[in-house]
């Protein structure tokens, strides 16, 4: 989204890059393609203390990002008693799984939950139909003046968040021209969010390795411009789509400043704003609170574990070369 | 020739077409970024020297509100803060990243669940990260005075006294974005050629010179890039103090969470607030356009 900073997710969606290759899993192993600072045979020689430190980093790096999911998780299964005793205890002793099934209906997070599901479903088709317009159209059309839009798209990633904050907050209390007012509405953060130039600069870079002779022999076959779309350069730019959707569905779920102004209403709210808003009421018991983070969390965490590959080799990827 | 003369028609004809064609593709497009992006951004300028509150139409009013701006001791407060933070934020943030890609990718073992483990917070809505953490910042039963007192260190009030404030935003702000950077490093080490470490140590350089004149230089622009995305990102902070230590308190007010302020809660004045974003954006501007003039500059 323009109105998320572009920066706060450092690589936006980018081609998969091939995975990594795989360590080999001897300590030592030959060749120097995977020669690093040390080198194989002074860790052979070192084998103790290079277990040591490996094992000494598992503990502290598990502690550190996973410990407090953990903890996120098992706070909400504790009583309230329990919870609040000033020496927490670090694996609980009473049980309690049904605070989960309390906050899915007491703080209303099934309804959130579903807010939140058709933002992010309902902004990545939007997103990826509108960006693929236009990225096919400048990459393989070259229309006139192609440049300069993609120049003007480009250059709106130079606007930190701030910038648009608060006309872009005017526009959609009153869109010019239309005079509509998309307050509360999943338009509000649809239409954003499809003003997307790093997945257009994505999907035009990729459009533009696909051979125009293909696109050609297609047109000789009688193919029009659409039906090249759909059924040479979208099946070809597969892996791309791919990694952009999952960026797009994961911007859209973690975005917090701009629904927080635009879903004022709170039947319209995301997991996320109304968590926030949650948080700071007292009639919500904190173990049915952490029920909640819990439950926001599971979707991003079970997308990252499906997808990682994707997720990993795109960050790797696009870290340089948009 | 008039076969030829016939076909040069016909490609003008299928240019045309095509041009159609092509801003046909992109209209809902053109128009998302007008609406959402180009008008606002024109928009945000012109507000800034109008007086609008949402209650009367907006009037120009010069620049009374930069003046008002320059007045209020939260501006200034807000500014100091903003930079603290990102200034503490590249401390931890910054270099931590790099030692840890440098550290993982010596691992012959574990390597990804490595990866795993430090991207996962990356992951989470950032709001319960932020939450997450209030609660282990409890100055009472909250985990980290636990743990001091646990190892008889003296605890801390965290969030809620005015010398760490900002620490425990930065810190938990650290730990719920450092994973990107790290496996953008750990991605940049692996290309490094190993030839030149197994030249370098040829040559008698120690690990920690290998590091030095190998390791740094290959990864100078890199570590280029990720600064200025760094101080971008941290210098529009919002969530932590929100989440954390709210929108009044003074010690941890930022620029973003003073737009915020003047806009939709204290002030209704939206002129105020566009000013103020003004300023912000000719601040980033200038890194913004930096960053993409390193990452574009081999051609489009």
């Amino acid at each position: 989204m323009t109105l998320t900073a572009p920066t706060q997710s450092p690589a936006g969606p980018v081609p998969p890059a091939p995975a990594p290759p795989r360590r080999k899993r001897t300590v030592g192993a030959t060749g120097t393609a995977s020669r690093t600072l040390i080198s194989a045979v002074d860790l052979q020689r070192h084998r103790t203390l290079y277990f040591l430190a490996l094992g000494a980093t598992l503990v502290v790096f598990t502690l550190v990002f996973l410990f407090p999911l953990y903890w996120m998780v098992t706070s909400a299964v504790k009583s309230p008693a329990e919870y609040a005793q000033s020496t927490p205890t670090f694996i609980p002793e009473s049980w309690h799984p049904e605070t989960y099934a309390t906050a899915w209906t007491n703080m209303r997070i099934a309804k959130y939950f579903t807010n939140t599901v058709f933002y992010a479903v309902g902004g990545w088709l939007l997103s990826l139909v509108v960006d693929v317009g236009v990225a096919y159209a400048l990459s393989k059309l070259k229309p006139v003046f192609g440049r300069v839009v993609l120049g003007a798209m480009l250059a709106s990633l130079m606007l930190p968040a701030a910038a648009l904050l608060v006309p872009a907050y005017k526009t959609v209390v009153d869109v010019p021209l239309f005079h509509v007012n998309l307050l509360n509405t999943p338009w509000a953060l649809w239409l954003p969010a499809a003003a997307n130039a790093f997945n257009v600069y994505v999907l035009k870079r990729f459009f533009d390795q696909i051979p125009d002779d293909l696109l050609d022999a297609a047109a000789i076959d009688g193919a029009g411009r659409l039906r090249q779309l759909w059924s040479i350069v979208l099946p070809l730019s597969r892996p791309v789509l791919g990694v952009t959707s999952i960026f797009i569905i994961v911007a859209m779920w973690k975005d917090f400043l701009w629904p927080l102004l635009v879903l004022q209403d709170p039947e319209s709210q995301t997991l996320s704003v109304a968590l926030a808003r949650l948080a700071n009421t007292s009639q919500v018991p904190p173990t049915e609170l952490m029920a909640g983070l819990a439950i926001a969390s599971v979707p991003m965490i079970v997308v990252f574990l499906i997808f990682q590959r994707s997720i990993i080799g795109g960050l790797s990827a696009g870290s340089l070369k948009g | 020739m008039a076969r030829a003369r016939g076909a040069r028609a016909g490609h003008l004809r299928r240019k045309a077409s095509d041009n159609l064609l092509a801003y046909a593709f992109m209209a809902a497009g053109l128009a998302c970024f007008a609406f959402f992006s180009w008008y606002p951004l024109v928009k945000g300028v012109i507000l800034s020297f109008q007086q609008d509150n949402f209650v009367v139409p907006p009037y120009w009013v010069g620049l009374d509100n930069y003046r008002a701006l320059f007045d209020d001791p939260l501006f200034w407060t807000a500014w100091k803060n903003t930079l603290f933070f990102t200034g503490l934020a590249l401390i931890f943030g910054f270099a931590l990243p790099f030692f840890i890609a440098v550290l993982l990718n010596e691992f012959r073992h574990f390597s990804g669940y490595f990866r795993v483990l430090v991207y996962l917070p990356v992951m989470l809505p950032p709001i319960v990260a932020v939450l997450l953490w209030r609660y282990f910042y409890d100055p009472g039963a909250g985990l980290f005075n636990t743990l001091l007192r646990g190892v008889g260190l003296p605890e801390s009030q965290w969030t809620q006294s005015s010398t760490t404030a900002m620490i425990s935003l930065v810190l938990v702000s650290t730990w719920a974005n450092l994973g990107g950077a790290t496996l953008m490093y750990l991605a940049a080490l692996q290309g490094i050629p190993g030839e030149l470490y197994e030249a370098a140590e040829l040559d008698g350089a120690s690990v920690w010179q290998r590091l030095r004149h190998v390791t740094f230089p290959q990864m100078r622009f890199i570590m280029l890039v990720l600064l200025l995305l760094q101080i971008i990102a941290t210098m529009q902070v919002f969530i932590e103090p929100y989440a954390l230590t709210g929108t009044s308190n003074p010690d941890t007010i930022t620029v973003m969470v003073l737009v915020y302020r003047y806009a939709f809660t204290v002030n209704n004045d939206f002129g105020l607030a566009a000013a103020m974003s003004v300023l912000l954006f000719v601040v980033l501007g200038a890194f913004s356009a930096l960053y993409l003039r390193l990452t574009r500059s081999s051609g489009d």
